[in-house]
Parts: structure tokens; sequence; C-alpha cells
């Protein structure tokens, strides 16, 4: 069973240089917190009419310690799971990741469509385009962050919805 | 000796030409001369007082796309996608991907994109805001001279995108319909362009297809476009704001082939070489409407594009265009499927634009080979400050 990472790749470095210059206003309706080590950029929800849906962003470790996202929680959804996508015998497949997000001291982590994700399940209703998605993270250090993201309409991101070969190939 | 000095006399000729069109100019010749993807940095502002893509020295392509709000969409709604939309504007703007972008890469190079939104009349009525509808924001009266087909016409939501690169305008145009697909369905787009950026010094009049210089009567300076383009209001919402005509012109090129040069000219009122008036020898010369020929008649004649564009006898611009060009090529026939985007933008299209246009439509040689086939018109709200969103000062 090969299990590969995919979508880590040098967009890291160009979505953290977009960091600075996104206003925390982000005028797409996100709010990013502030406050602690961790603050989150450039955050954004599917939108969706279904059971469940990925939310993304840039996620910032200000601290000289690694920090770990280990839960998060969203009054939108009955249940959130820290995700990743991997390759399991030639198909893109979605799983819970079991030592969460370790955002690097001084570092960041992407959360993007097909790699990492906040995963928002038995959601309370559909989440519209434009909608604002409140988050909370629960870190390592004893913290939390709480921050609103955007839903946007976003045709990619299907493996959980539609885990069937055509839709996996979408995602490479 | 004498020849390496002409030589020399030569290159430091064209240095000066290079340099004395000012920082865009040399910017334009050092794109022609170097590898560097200059023009691809150059970037506009999305924030201020006043939308970009009015003021902004025209990009060489643009996109003017309407779309009208699917039933039910309420202001709650519509100003979701406002926020949504200028998010994605702020960002590509500046070279930036917009959130979810499925090609960054292509958002890379802004090219000087500008993207500008506009609010047709119905869309005040259908989110319950009529009553912040600018008065005189109405659809144009029928003028005899047009041929007004619905496919190229009217509209609730205006995306106006501008650029210098066609890629640019193509990913931005695509990803604002993308955010904006939820709660408007499409109902036209025209494509237009003009001269390739570099091909010409900066803020040289450009052409039409009919070969003409088009738009040298022109608000230019900020003094003009505080009292011909941003409204004070009222509405207060759209202090800042303006409005715009969109009018597609269909020219009978096949037509227009059969004319000669002179004729051609006493059509316009102007020489088809420099864009200057009959009576003058500049582009910019004010025309003298009272000048007599040899045989007693005018000069400029009665019935010239320039004269009857001016109904009140008023010198000076009446308000902006800001028009592109569209090529179709030919049908399967041979005819020609060309014309020009007209964009007139006016603090007040009804008292500033309307009087023109019906003079025109009354009588203009032009109207031998020009067809409006499209209209529509839309309030375009004032921009947004930083952090806000446009449309914010009506739908927040």
């Amino acid at each position: 069973m090969s299990r590969t990472h995919v979508l880590r790749r040098a967009m890291l470095t160009g979505a953290a240089l977009t960091l600075a210059a996104t206003g925390l206003a982000a005028c797409g309706g996100s709010s990013d917190s502030s406050g602690g080590a961790v603050t989150i950029a450039d955050s954004w929800t599917k939108a969706t009419d279904g059971p469940m849906t990925g939310s993304f962003g840039i996620l910032s470790n200000s601290s000289s310690s690694d920090i770990t996202v280990t839960a998060a929680t969203s009054p939108v959804a009955g249940m959130v799971e820290l995700h990743e996508t991997v390759m399991v015998d030639g198909q893109m497949q979605m799983q819970q990741d079991p030592e969460g997000f370790t955002i690097p001291a001084g570092g960041s982590f992407t959360l993007e469509p097909g790699g990492y994700h906040v995963m928002l399940m038995s959601l309370t209703g559909a989440i519209a385009p434009g909608q604002e998605v409140p988050i909370t993270l629960t870190l390592s250090n004893g913290e939390s962050v709480t921050y609103t993201t955007v839903a946007k309409d976003f045709a990619g991101g299907n493996e959980s919805y539609e885990p069937s070969p055509s839709m996996s190939m979408s995602m490479g | 000796m004498a020849i390496s000095r002409r030589q020399f006399v030569t290159g430091a000729a064209l240095g000066v030409g290079g340099i004395a069109v000012g920082a865009a100019g040399a910017t334009a010749v050092a794109a022609s001369q170097s590898t560097e993807p200059v023009a691809g940095t150059q970037v506009e502002p999305f924030y201020g007082p006043h939308q970009s893509g009015i003021s902004t020295p025209a990009q060489a392509y643009a996109v003017f796309a309407a779309y009208d709000l699917r039933p039910g969409v309420t202001r709650v709604e519509a100003g979701r996608m406002m926020r949504l939309l200028s998010d994605d504007a702020a960002r590509l703007t500046q070279g930036r991907p917009a959130l979810g972008d499925t090609e960054p890469e292509l958002a890379a190079a802004a090219s000087r994109l500008t993207v500008t939104f506009g609010f047709g009349p119905a869309f005040f009525d259908r989110l319950g805001l009529a009553v912040q509808r600018p008065p005189s924001l109405r659809q144009l009266p029928g003028f005899e001279i047009d041929a007004l087909e619905d496919r190229w016409s009217g509209g609730d939501l205006l995306i106006q995108v501008c650029a210098d690169d066609p890629i640019t305008v193509s990913h931005a145009q695509r990803m604002l319909w993308k955010d904006a697909r939820a709660f408007v369905a499409a109902r036209w787009r025209q494509d237009g362009f003009l001269t390739a950026r570099g091909s010409a010094e900066p803020g040289t009049t450009p052409r039409n297809l009919l070969g003409q210089v088009d738009g040298t009567v022109n608000p230019r300076s900020t003094e003009d476009f505080d009292a011909l383009v941003w409204s004070d209001g009222p509405p207060s919402w759209f202090a800042g704001g303006t409005m715009l005509a969109v009018r597609r012109i269909r020219m009978d090129l096949d037509r227009w082939d059969r004319v000669n040069r002179p004729d051609r000219e006493q059509t316009i009122g102007r020489t088809l070489d420099t864009g200057a008036p009959l009576t003058g020898t500049d582009e910019f010369d004010e025309p003298d409407l009272a000048e007599l020929g040899p045989n007693g008649f005018p000069v400029i004649s009665d019935f010239a594009h320039i004269r009857r564009a001016r109904p009140s006898g008023a010198s000076g611009p009446q308000f902006l265009r800001r028009g592109y060009n569209y090529d179709l090529g030919e049908d399967t026939s041979g005819v020609t499927d060309a014309g020009h985007i007209f964009a007139a933008y006016a603090a007040d299209l009804e008292t500033q634009f309307v009087p023109v246009q019906q003079a025109l439509s009354d009588i203009d040689l032009l109207n031998q080979w020009t067809k409006p086939i499209g209209s529509a018109v839309f309030a375009l709200p004032p921009g947004a400050p930083e952090g806000g969103w446009v449309g914010q000062t009506l739908l927040g």
C-alpha cells in the first residue's frame, strides 16, 4: 500500500508570502484570528448542500516551538476532523490525520483542496456561497484559535463525496 | 565621419524619444527591448475612492459581461456576492490568486488588471432598493437609429475586466464568474480590444475599426473627472460612483470599404491621418465649426459627426468615452461582424449623454455605417476602502 502525500509543493512558499499582504479584514468575509502564536490567513470553506465539506487556509506559527492542531469544532458541523489526502492503491482518498497538523516554529502549514484540510461533517444545513463559517482549532500548547471563513463555490475537492476513480483523477 | 555622426545622432534621438514620453513610455520601450516581463508586473490599485477601470488609462483588452440576478436572491445575498467578487478583484488586480483559485499561475501577471462593477436599473427593484436607485438611472430611450438586440442589452450586474494581457483578462473574468454564478445568470458578454501595449506611445488616442482616431475629446484631468464623471449623489451611497452606458455599435465595414478617403473625412469632420479637425492641423486643435470653405459651405459639414456630437455648441468633453473594438470576423455569407463597444461614463447619463446621442441619432453622416445593436446602463458604485467591498454603501 503506497501512501503519498499530495499537492504539498512549493506553492506553500508562495502562499505564505501572500500572508502579510492579506489584511485581517479579508474582504471576502473571512476574519482571520490573531492573539496567540497561531494565525490563519486566506481561509475559506467549500460551499455545499451536502452533508460534509472541507475548509482551507494558511496556518502560521509565530512562536519558537512547533505547535500542533489537535482538534477542531464548528457550530455548523456536528463533527469536525483533521484530514489528510493520501494515495491508496493508486487512488486519492481522504482520511483522518492521526497526528494532527503540526505547524513548524516560525513557519506555516497550508490547508488546501487535495491536501490537508479541516473536514466539516454532519452539517447542520447547507453552506451557501458567501456564507460565513466559524471554526475553532484546539492547539497542542493549550490554546485555541477561532476564525471565520467565507464559503466559496468550488468544483474540486471531491474525494470525500465521490471517491470514484474519475473524481480522483480530477484531483491529480 | 559624417556617417558615424549621423548614426550617433539617430541613436540619441531614439533615446530621447523613449525618455520624453515619461516613465510609462520608458517602460514600454524597455519592454520591447528586453525579455523582462515589465508589463506583467504593473498593477493598478483596487481600493480607493473611485473604482479603477474608469479613469485608468485604457488597457489593451476588455471584457464587459452582464448578468441577471437569479430569482429570489436577497439583498443580503447580493452583499455576500459583492464581498466575494471584491475579494477576488482585490487579489487578482495585485497579481495574486483568488481564494480557491484553481489556476493560480494565471493570476501572476496582473498586467494592469482592473475589475469594475456596476448595477443595472432592475438590480435595485429586485432587491427592494428602488428608492436607492440613482433617479436618472434607466435604460436609454429608444433612438431612431437603434436596432437593439436582447442578447446585447440590459442586465442587472456588470463586471468590466480590463488588462494589457488577454490571459489575465480571461482568468480574472472566469474566476469572478465562478464566484458570481450562485447569485446570477449570464446575460451577455462583449470582448474588446485596443492597440496592444507597447505598439504606440502611452496616451495615444486609440483608433476604431473605421480607421478613425476615436476619443480625442475626453476628460483627462482630475478636474474634468470631478466635473463630468464622479457623482456627488443623490443617493448618498452613490457619491464617488458614476454611470455607464455600454452600447454595441455594429460597423458596416463592407460598405465603408466603398467610401473614398475625402468622404470618410467629411463624415467625421476630422482627417484620418492625425485625427485633426478639418479646420486644424493637430488632433487636439479646437474645431472651427464656423469656418467656411472656398465654395461658401462649412469646412466641417453640418452633418459631420463631430459637429452633431456638440448639440449645445459647447466645446470640451461632456462625458468619458472608454470604448473598445470588437471583431468577430466574417460570417459564412461573407459579411464582417465588427464594430465598437461604446462605453460612456458620466455622473448623470440623462443630462450628459442622452442629448448627445439624440442629436447623433437625428442626423449624423456616420449613421450610414454604424448601427447600435446593444444598449445597457449601470450605476458603478464608488470604490471600496481597504478591507471594504464595492457596493457596501448600498448593500452593507
